[in-house]
């Protein structure tokens, strides 16, 4: 059986994690690492030491914006963001629950819009995020603002096409 | 000049005055934006964090909608440029992934559009010169910072848009109308993006530092080129350090004259005018 070490480096397709010398770069120029229960450096060392189940369990691979700085950055070219894409590729799949789970609900909440119209209504989003997070009255004041400055409507264009776009869904498993 | 335009998701409800200052400053430059038939969401930061093929297929099928009329695609949201630059940067170099996206979109890519962001085509196809030779009202007494924010620079191999720590296209477009473009160090900081639902005292705390940081450099408003970006400074900031954002294209509009910016200024959460009219730019 695959260590994790080599299943996230299957699933990165790219520069191993092994190459990263703990320089903490990527860590040091993180806009999210203040708010992470491990530090991206961490992150790769606990992997390093198959800790599958706490890299899983993190809040870090939630809490990661995708900022790309950290890759950017990188002396040896560790992908750290694709690292984190494919964490959560992983928990979801493994079924880990989600340590911040209000953030993948809106990552739910996001792609089901796009399934159902092509393209992202922002009312019918938020409702939808709300419904599924139970987050139900934060902003309600701003909403209201947007809406009646015309900045969001009920209903928007949608593709047209969508036959095409359940497609997508239905094939790549989302 | 004809272009294709992919406004995206958020131009049609959010980012509404960056659509419209888009089409008016393009129109005005002779730029004649054509939109994508039927394209697609590019599935933004939900897709590629969940759902590699996912994040390749989305982009993939707008990308393949554009090549009807090849040439350039201009995308001015930061996010879906990013996006559908990182799908065509993928198809291009990885022949059995482009295969298997090709048979999950049902089209064939020819590879025969460039992804353009409107600062690039207003700086490198118009230019600085042009943009100062139809300035009608020289915006003196603005001191911006040019905010770029993540997804335009990084990653550089693959947005290709101007120097990754110190980019300077939007500050020169600002600078050409008379505004007094002020030096800072969180030109590409992260604005938290995305988790402004999921985590939003995580944004709050990253938009007031920036906020924070915009009025050290001396600056009485932040300028930024993506409807993410806005919506995290305009709504996010808290009272205490908010100051007033603007899309660019807003400030090239007001610059040159044109109808529309304070009708768009009215639907900012943090209003503007205040301080252009202080400024008898209003």
């Amino acid at each position: 059986m695959a260590t994790f070490l080599e299943e996230v480096n299957e699933k990165i397709n790219g520069v191993p994690i092994q190459a990263c010398y703990h320089c903490r770069k990527c860590t040091a120029g993180c806009p999210v690492a203040f708010a992470m229960e491990h530090n991206p450096n961490k992150i790769i060392k606990m992997i390093q030491m198959g800790m599958r189940e706490e890299v899983l369990n993190s809040s870090t691979i939630w809490l990661c914006a995708s900022c790309e700085t950290c890759v950017t950055r990188c002396p040896n070219n560790v992908d750290i963001a694709r690292m984190m894409d494919v964490l959560r590729e992983i928990a979801i799949e493994s079924k880990v629950p989600a340590k911040e789970k209000k953030i993948l609900k809106f990552h739910e909440a996001f792609l089901s819009n796009i399934k159902s119209g092509g393209r992202i209504n922002e009312p019918m989003m938020i409702v939808n995020y709300k419904l599924r997070s139970g987050d139900y009255f934060s902003d309600m004041a701003m909403g209201m603002s947007m809406f009646m400055k015309g900045k969001i409507k009920l209903i928007s264009p949608r593709t047209k096409d969508m036959k095409s776009v359940r497609a997508i869904f239905k094939s790549t498993g989302a | 000049m004809k272009v294709s335009y992919y406004p995206g998701c958020s131009l049609h409800a959010t980012g509404k005055e960056y659509d419209l200052s888009i089409k008016t400053v393009s129109s005005a430059l002779d730029i004649d934006l054509r939109e994508v038939e039927d394209w697609s969401c590019c599935g933004a930061s939900s897709a590629h964090m969940t759902n590699f093929k996912l994040s390749v297929a989305l982009p993939a099928r707008s990308l393949i909608a554009a090549e009807k009329d090849p040439g350039d695609v201009m995308v001015p949201c930061a996010a879906c440029f990013n996006r559908l630059k990182t799908a065509q940067y993928h198809l291009r170099r990885d022949e059995s992934l482009k295969k298997e996206i090709e048979e999950v979109v049902g089209g064939t890519f020819h590879d025969t559009v460039e992804i353009r962001h409107p600062l690039d085509i207003f700086y490198n196809d118009i230019g600085t010169d042009t943009m100062s030779a139809k300035v009608r009202k020289k915006l003196a007494g603005l001191k911006p910072v040019s905010y770029y924010g993540c997804l335009l620079l990084r990653p550089p191999e693959i947005c290709q848009l101007d120097n990754y720590e110190n980019p300077v296209i939007m500050d020169n477009l600002l600078n050409s109308t008379g505004a007094e473009s002020m030096p800072w160090s969180y030109k590409t900081d992260c604005c938290g993006g995305s988790l402004t639902l999921g985590k939003t005292d995580v944004v709050v705390r990253l938009v007031d530092k920036l906020m924070t940081m915009a009025r050290e450099a001396g600056a009485n408003c932040l300028v930024t080129a993506c409807p993410v970006c806005f919506a995290n400074l305009d709504m996010r900031a808290s009272e205490n350090v908010r100051l007033p954002t603007f899309y660019f294209t807003e400030i090239l509009a007001l610059a040159l004259g044109l109808e529309g910016p304070e009708s768009w200024f009215r639907i900012h959460n943090t209003d503007p005018r205040p301080l252009l009219k202080s400024l008898n730019l209003l």
